[in-house]
Formats: C-alpha cells, sequence, structure tokens
C-alpha cells in the first residue's frame, strides 16, 4: 500500500491511503471531539463536531474528519479559530434539540458553549439524532428494529409503523453506546423491558446460578450465528469461573 | 375504532414489486406505484415490501416517512396542494389558503370525512411563472385568486 504523507497540527505523519482523518489524529493523541463516531462503524459526519481545517495546495475548508479520507498531501488544523467557531455552533445546535441531556454538559462546557442561543426543543427527549443505535442495530447486530422517520425537525428514531419493536432482540446495544441516554432499558426479574421501542423480551436464566442474563432471541441469534458449535448458557460471572477451574485443573493436572 | 378492518387486496402490490424485479433499489418508484394504486400506503402493503424485497421493515418505514410526496394517512380523492414558494407566497398564497380552510373546513394535512379532498401545503409546484398555484390532482390552476377557488373546487366531485 502506498504512504501517503500528511501533516496535522505541524506533525508530519506518513499514512496508508484512505486513512480516515480523525483516526490518524487520535493517533497522534490529538482530541477531536465527537457524538456520532464508532470504531466499529463506518464514517457518517452527524454531529459536526470533528470539524478540521483542511487544505491542499492553496485552497482551505472546513471537513468533518470522521469522514475525511487521506487520499492526497493535506494539511490539516484541529485548532484554528475557525475550526473553534463551527465546533462552538454545532454543539449549540445540539444543546438546543437535547437540552437537558446531561452527559452533554461537560462538552459542551469545554467547547464554550453554556447556554445555546436557539429555542430549546423539549418534546423529543434526549435524542440528538446521531444515528448510533439506528446503524448499530442494522450493520453490527444485523437486526434493523428501529430506524429513523420523518424528514427535517420531525425527525426522529422509531420503530417500524411506530409500534412495538417485534424484531428487537433487547441486546442493549442502542442503549449502550447512545451518547445522551435517551434509549432506556429496565431488567425486571426474568423479563427486559426496552422502555423506548416499547419491546419485552423474556430473559434466560443462566444453567448454574439460575439468574436471568440473555433474552431468550439474543440467544437465537447468537447461537445461530455460531453456525453448529453449541453455545452454553452461562451467564458470563459463572463462565469466568467455570473457565479459571478448568485452567486450575489443567495446571494441577500437568504438575502432579 | 372498528376491529374488524377491512383488510386490502395485495394482489396489486405483488404485481407491481415483480414489475421492478423484487430489487430494493427501486423502493421508492414502488412505493409510488402503490400509493398510485391505493392513494396511500396502507400499512400491509409496507410490510408486504419488507418481506419481498427482504429488506428490514424499518427502512421501508423509514423511506415512506421521509417523503413528502407519499402518505401513510388515507387521503381524499382529489389532493389539493396550494403553493407556498416565494413567487406564490408573494402573489396571495395566503388568500388562497384562507379561502380552501372556509370552503373545505380543512387545515393543513387534513382530510374530509367523505374522503373528497385533501389539503396540503407545498414548497414548490414548480410553475412560478402562473402564480399563484394550486394544484388538484394531477390538474394544475394557475393566476388563482380567492374568488375562483369555488368554482375549481366544483369541478371535483
Amino acid at each position: 500500500m502506498a504512504k501517503i504523507k500528511t501533516i496535522i497540527d505541524g506533525i508530519e505523519v506518513e499514512v496508508e491511503r484512505d486513512s480516515w482523518a480523525i483516526d490518524v489524529a487520535r493517533e497522534l493523541g490529538i482530541d477531536i471531539p465527537t457524538l456520532c463516531y464508532h470504531p466499529a462503524l463506518g464514517p457518517y459526519g452527524a454531529c459536526r463536531l470533528c470539524v478540521v481545517e483542511v487544505t491542499k495546495s492553496k485552497w482551505t475548508w472546513l471537513a468533518t474528519a470522521c469522514d475525511l479520507p487521506i487520499r492526497e498531501e493535506l494539511s490539516i488544523k484541529t485548532n484554528t479559530p475557525e475550526v473553534i467557531r463551527s465546533r462552538k455552533m454545532a454543539m449549540e445546535l445540539i444543546m438546543a434539540r437535547a437540552p437537558r441531556a446531561e452527559s452533554l454538559f461537560p462538552l459542551a462546557e469545554k467547547l464554550g458553549v453554556t447556554k445555546p442561543r436557539f429555542k430549546c426543543r423539549d418534546d423529543i427527549g434526549n435524542c440528538i439524532l446521531c444515528g448510533l443505535c439506528v446503524r448499530m442495530c442494522d450493520q453490527i447486530i444485523g437486526v434493523s428494529a428501529i430506524n429513523f422517520a420523518n424528514r427535517g425537525h420531525k425527525r426522529i428514531v422509531t420503530t417500524p409503523l411506530h409500534k412495538k419493536a417485534d424484531k428487537c432482540i433487547g441486546c442493549n446495544v442502542c442503549v449502550e453506546v447512545c451518547p445522551t441516554g435517551h434509549v432506556k432499558t429496565l431488567d425486571d426479574g426474568s423479563f427486559r423491558h426496552m422502555q423506548t421501542w416499547d419491546a419485552d423480551l423474556e430473559m434466560l436464566h443462566c444453567l448454574i446460578c439460575d439468574k436471568p442474563y440473555i433474552p431468550a432471541k439474543q440467544f437465537k441469534v447468537i447461537s445461530d450465528k455460531l453456525e453448529g458449535i453449541e453455545l452454553k448458557r452461562i451467564c458470563p460471572v459463572c463462565r469466568r469461573k467455570e473457565t479459571v477451574d478448568n485452567l486450575r485443573y489443567a495446571v494441577v493436572e500437568k504438575v502432579s | 375504532m372498528n376491529n374488524i378492518q377491512e383488510k386490502p387486496d395485495l394482489t396489486e402490490v405483488e404485481r407491481i414489486i415483480a414489475k421492478y424485479n423484487g430489487k430494493d433499489s427501486w423502493l421508492v418508484m414502488i412505493l409510488q406505484d402503490i400509493q398510485e394504486a391505493y392513494n396511500y400506503l396502507p400499512e400491509p402493503t409496507l410490510e408486504l415490501v419488507a418481506e419481498k424485497l427482504n429488506i428490514p421493515l424499518s427502512r421501508v418505514h423509514s423511506v415512506a416517512t421521509f417523503y413528502s410526496s407519499l402518505s401513510l394517512q388515507e387521503r381524499g380523492r382529489h389532493v389539493i396542494r396550494v403553493c407556498d414558494g416565494t413567487a406564490c407566497h408573494l402573489k396571495g398564497f395566503v388568500n388562497l389558503r384562507d379561502e380552501i380552510e372556509r370552503q373545505t373546513g380543512l387545515t393543513e394535512g387534513q382530510t374530509t370525512p367523505d374522503k373528497r379532498f385533501s389539503f396540503e401545503v407545498v414548497a414548490c409546484l414548480g410553475a412560478c411563472a402562473i402564480a399563484p398555484v394550486m394544484s388538484v390532482g394531477n390538474d394544475y390552476h394557475g393566476e388563482m385568486s380567492a374568488e375562483k377557488i369555488k368554482d375549481v373546487l366544483s369541478k371535483y366531485k
């Protein structure tokens, strides 16, 4: 693979062709804020917080670093007044959409946003439409139980036809990746309630400790992906114990 | 609510999907054709499209709700569209809208109980030269005024 020279904040590096600018910058220890980026997913460019200033020969422009492939020699600056101004505006708009998303406050403060100038929405919860849950569900889990609906200011993440999410397997990935805590779930004994998607999933119990630990639907999806390899119905805690025990016996046998 | 809902005849949907060889890249055209046939997109048709094209229902729903020309609600036999583009807005869109609201008793996005008319406000009908414009179904009516509306609407039963 051809290496391409590029300069980020004055540091000259050689990178593989088509590396994403954000990965290169982060590898150099340069801090770039993001809300819609996840290393497991492809570039998306929704939150606009990762903008950087790009210079190619005599042209300079702002670009989102998460979907900027490095194909030729570029000079990238991540801390110019233009970049700071642009990030601040993006954050202000995000805060106006989800004014009560407390997990965003530290980042907002860091970018210099305390109170957005714009009229704040209060009818859509904390969703900032980063699309992480939608993309995870579709691209990684392969279930696609949720997606966007509508357009413009009416855009929301929802279940098909706004009904109960019957495709949802209760894997909780959407809850894990949500940057604002908008997606909610509740484990209640033998049921997992995906509150935001209105789905109730029956849990399977660990065969050793009898604690409910995985929704039956998720267990089935994983089993199907393993194609013939048997998935033991053991919770992570018991599995760890079992592995350690097996290891111990193996060592004892070898020593004696 | 009526519990015994009439199940729509879905053979037409199957014919439309077959016409596009069941390819998911034709999703928008398929939805347009279904809307042409059924006047809106009934839920069972979306479910059938997802199943036949082998794509998630959530994606079909996402596309169907994205375009304002596709409707998931049942609409009237004649859809009144009033243009609120720049030219039409300046030449009296507000008067047209108010008059239509008075004549039909509808506000934007509603349908008359007898399913005769639906009323929509759109951004541009692409006929600025004859502003202000409204369209009923596929017919364009240019250089409109509030006085002409009653005559125009009376042509559509």
